[in-house]
């Protein structure tokens, strides 16, 4: 199968190039029905691979990227079940995430993240898999799980110590301020800006010259540069899970459900 | 004029070009909320092309609850 189209995603093979699309409105919220769309495209990125180059992860959602891991139905979830098999859900959710996000951080081929707009939470977690970030200089970045009582769970922190200044990722993450583009680049998080509307097709003609690469250099060259944290990406599931038991992520979550204002990501 | 007077006409001038208003349609006192019928996604533009206008970062709990431009300009001010 060499193009799929889901109710959260899409995607399609071309010369070379898997594009991946996420497209739920409002903003990409991560939840079970998009998480069981990016299974199905892993297992189809896998059978792709030999003949696979680059893969662009980008949003059809006019608001960004992502907002992040849906909270609504983390909310509605925890309501419903008890406290037990509440935190079973979610434990088995972040090892399927996990899996999904690690699979494509390693991937033997070059990923290539275009974003715009929001880039909150998991959706930063999602792009932070990616080889090559490009943002729209209008893009925001932001990890505001500290409000819920949490800690980021989809990869978020090995990833961010992986390839980011300490000091800014304490910044990103104890304050849960959101950073423009060009912060973002200033730090490393953020490889090339794009202009407003430009970075999908900044991430095409990036694609269209990681091609031209010989296969086998591209993937020694990926492996030794990129690893994997994996002790740490185990240990951060443990943590957030550890969290998660407390009653004040409930409240916090109650909170952000409820919550009309401007800010919504913000205390 | 004074620095502060002049970060408020720049925020205002800002606003009217982005939201397409006629020139000197918004004033210092007034709720951008409610003149410009903003939501959240469009309140993190208006932070992004304030910030990439003045060259300047201005965390997000730093205009929670602002709500009028001369406040805001206020808080740009602070960090020029």
């Amino acid at each position: 199968m060499k193009s799929f189209e889901g109710k959260a995603l899409r995607w399609q093979w071309r010369e070379g190039v898997l594009e991946l699309t996420l497209d739920r409105p409002p903003a990409n919220e991560i939840g079970t029905l998009m998480l069981g769309e990016l299974e199905q495209f892993v297992r189809a990125a896998e059978a792709l691979a030999p003949e696979t180059s680059a893969c662009i992860l980008a949003s059809g959602q006019k608001n960004g990227f992502s907002a992040g891991a849906d909270l609504r139905e983390l909310y509605q979830g925890a309501v419903a079940l008890d406290g037990p098999a509440s935190l079973a859900g979610v434990r088995s959710f972040l090892e399927r995430i996990h899996a999904v996000l690690n699979w494509l951080d390693e991937a033997p081929f070059v990923t290539i993240a275009a974003v715009h707009g929001v880039c909150f939470g998991g959706g930063l977690e999602l792009a932070l898999v990616s080889d090559v970030l490009i943002a729209d200089k209008m893009a925001r970045f932001a990890f505001p799980e500290l409000r819920l009582g949490l800690i980021p769970g989809f990869g978020g922190i090995p990833r961010l110590k992986r390839d980011l200044p300490n000091g800014f990722v304490r910044d990103l993450l104890l304050t849960g301020r959101s950073v423009n583009a060009a912060r973002a680049q200033a730090v490393g998080l953020v490889a090339q800006l794009a202009a407003e509307g430009q970075a999908l097709a900044i991430a095409r003609s990036t694609a269209a010259q990681v091609v031209k690469f010989d296969p086998a250099t591209r993937i020694a060259a990926k492996r030794f540069i990129k690893p994997l944290p994996r002790e740490e990406l185990r240990r951060e599931i443990e943590i957030f899970c550890e969290l998660f038991a407390r009653p004040a992520v409930m409240s916090g979550l109650k909170r952000f459900v409820e919550n009309s204002g401007p800010m919504p990501h913000q205390p | 004029m004074p620095a502060l007077e002049k970060t408020t006409r720049e925020v205002l001038d800002l606003a009217e070009t982005h939201f397409k208003l006629q020139p000197g349609s918004l004033s210092a006192e007034d709720d951008f909320f409610k003149k410009l019928g903003i939501d959240s996604m469009q309140t993190l533009e208006l932070l992004s092309r304030l910030e990439n206008h003045f060259g300047i970062e201005l965390p997000d709990y730093e205009v929670q609850g602002v709500s009028d431009f001369k406040t805001l300009a206020e808080r740009i001010q602070s960090r020029l």
